[in-house]
């Protein structure tokens, strides 16, 4: 008994070690007090975060991929709502065709995506920008914060738009005033999750952006010149967001969740 | 405010059946009608077609003499209470009662005045900054009542609003809704298939059955004097007796039965032609035990099949010699002491009596 549970510790922790090392490696290192991310490790020191926030062209892209991710998945948000509750509500000809296309981007790889818009962006003579790349980002987050919303617009909210309805409402304030507030918690899933992967999304942001970059593109040009705990240190800030969103989404939708 | 509803040749298909087949109807202004009818007779497709959330195939809805039936639900004026109270969960109760006013462009300060009024009127005061998950069953059907009744429309309808109660709260909430309807004057229209509750809340009863009118009319004449067999049972139980209609004299009609000739008021005969096979419909109240009672037909002699005690009367089946095929069912009176297997003599109360065309319904 004693061993087996032993056993199974050791295997957490051989699993929680393998995840989490690499990043452990990587916020232990941004606090490295020489020049180069290897042991010996000399520190502690936040001379490479003091560096990170000098840098302009760092804090410039950390502002720019801010920026794309909240308007991003702000339009992917309202996008996918108004699909999933077109879709739910009034069920046109080919409603299972528009889900199943609505969601296939899910299925596709970045890459591929990245590739397409970038040829038809070109083929359109539209310049690479920072709205190519939210653009892009819509495109892979839609499909996200669509089947989540549909999945939490269910049958029973019927009753409670044909209420206001039957009040008055009209069909833009049935979907603002009842719907909306009613998916509220799927809502802030949706966007915080869209956040999250806009947030550290490095292929699409590459592939469209210009002369203004996105904080993954601007690390990567960074990673060129070779390995320096400032990259470790701009690595731990962007994982440290990531958290922070993780966090706020486990705590306002979760919690809620949990509470109904 | 309150407005009267016509409703002309109504016909409703939905695919491959019709739900409404041709429903004429009239509820004056300030009625409490029910809609009253066994699931799939059509009754919440009416509702919904009064409602607007329905367009009718044939036929025309008008309310207050104006045209309506091609008029959207929030342009009507009529509101609905509808059977799962679709209360808005995310607010309070004042935002849910000032809801259909803030649509209409009232302001919060006013609104909010307007709700407390109106849940003080169903017996909510107080509650205003509560939300709906906190209140129960009973509490939400009126947080839905009051909403409806926010906008003061001309007609309310209610769809079944009173079937996930419990009996005790069904039965208090029919008391309240009737005293409500009696104070704003509003007309309602109420959809349920609990004969009772018909009773207890209706000014005008409408019978539906398979899309149709069966009959309608007040409770007392409903009860007493229906048009149709589905009528006479779906409004409680009733004896069915064969006979025959004989010659009218007198303001009498004599009808021959296996338990023997019955003289009805003509009146209870209606439309009847003489030598016309008909069912009589006799209420198991009207089934006595003293033969010399006001208005009794003596039919011999029925032994006791068994016999339930009710508080009010005693229920029970028993067989008469003259046609022991025919069981009839009769409340006997509180102090009636018989048992199962007893011959007793019964007699009919034939002021209760109504023939009905055997064929119909």
């Amino acid at each position: 008994m004693r061993a087996a549970s032993i056993a199974a510790a050791l295997y957490a922790a051989v699993l929680y070690g393998f995840i989490f090392l690499p990043v452990a490696v990587l916020v232990l290192f941004s606090f490295q007090g020489g020049r180069f991310p290897i042991p010996p490790f000399n520190g502690p020191s936040l001379a490479w975060y003091a560096a990170v926030l000098g840098d302009a062209k760092l804090m410039a892209a950390l502002l720019n991929s801010l920026v794309v991710a909240v308007v991003s998945s702000a339009v992917a948000c309202l996008l996918g709502f108004l699909a999933a509750y077109g879709l739910a509500r009034f069920r046109p000809p080919g409603t299972a065709l528009s889900r199943a296309l609505i969601t296939a981007p899910l299925a596709v790889s970045t890459l591929i995506i990245g590739l397409g818009l970038l040829m038809t962006f070109s083929m359109a003579g539209v310049e690479r920008s920072l709205l190519t790349v939210g653009i892009g980002h819509v495109v892979i987050n839609l499909p996200l914060c669509f089947a989540i919303l549909s999945a939490q617009m269910g049958d029973h909210q019927v009753n409670i738009e044909r209420a206001a309805r039957d009040l008055g409402a009209s069909e833009v304030q049935v979907m603002a005033l009842v719907t909306a507030p009613m998916l509220a918690p799927g809502l802030i899933a949706a966007f915080f999750l869209s956040v999250t992967f806009s947030w550290d999304e490095f292929i699409i942001a590459f592939l469209l952006s210009r002369f203004d970059v996105t904080l993954p593109v601007e690390i990567w040009s960074l990673l060129r010149s070779g390995l320096n705990p400032k990259t470790n240190a701009v690595g731990s800030i962007v994982f440290l967001v990531s958290i922070v969103l993780v966090f706020l989404l486990e705590l306002t939708v979760f919690r809620k969740a949990a509470r109904r | 405010m309150t407005a009267d509803v016509e409703l002309k040749a109504i016909r409703h298909r939905f695919q491959g059946f019709t739900a409404v087949d041709g429903i004429d109807l009239t509820i004056g202004a300030g009625q409490f009608a029910v809609l009253l009818g066994p699931s799939g007779c059509g009754k919440t497709t009416l509702l919904s077609i009064l409602g607007g959330f329905l367009t009718p195939s044939e036929g025309q809805v008008l309310i207050g003499g104006r045209d309506v039936t091609r008029v959207a639900p929030a342009k009507r004026p009529t509101t609905t209470m509808f059977q799962d109270y679709a209360l808005f969960p995310h607010v309070t109760l004042a935002a849910n009662v000032g809801f259909g006013l803030r649509m209409r462009g009232v302001g919060r300060a006013q609104r909010d005045v307007r709700a407390r009024e109106l849940l003080a009127l169903v017996g909510l005061e107080g509650a205003a900054t509560k939300k709906p998950h906190e209140l129960s069953g009973g509490q939400r059907q009126r947080v839905a009542l009051a909403r409806a009744l926010a906008v003061e429309p001309d007609v309310l309808l209610l769809d079944e609003p009173l079937g996930a109660l419990d009996l005790k709260l069904r039965r208090q909430m029919q008391d309240e809704l009737k005293a409500i309807q009696r104070r704003v004057g509003t007309t309602f229209v109420h959809v349920t298939h609990d004969q009772e509750e018909a009773m207890a809340i209706a000014d005008l009863i409408v019978v539906m059955n398979r899309g149709r009118i069966e009959d309608r009319g007040s409770p007392e004449a409903i009860y007493l004097r229906p048009k149709s067999l589905f009528s006479a049972g779906f409004m409680g139980e009733v004896n069915l007796v064969p006979g025959e209609i004989g010659a009218a004299s007198g303001g009498m009609v004599i009808a021959t039965t296996p338990l023997g000739p019955l003289a009805l008021a003509a009146a209870a005969a209606e439309g009847l032609s003489t030598g016309e096979r008909v069912q009589l419909a006799v209420r198991p109240e009207h089934l006595c035990l003293d033969t010399a009672a006001a208005g009794a037909t003596a039919i011999g002699p029925a032994t006791i099949l068994d016999s339930a005690f009710f508080g009010t009367h005693h229920r029970c089946r028993l067989m008469p010699e003259r046609s022991p095929g025919l069981v009839l069912l009769a409340h006997l009176p509180q102090s009636f002491a018989g048992r199962t297997g007893d011959v007793v003599p019964l007699a009919i109360d034939a002021r209760g009596v109504v023939a009905l065309p055997a064929d119909a319904g």
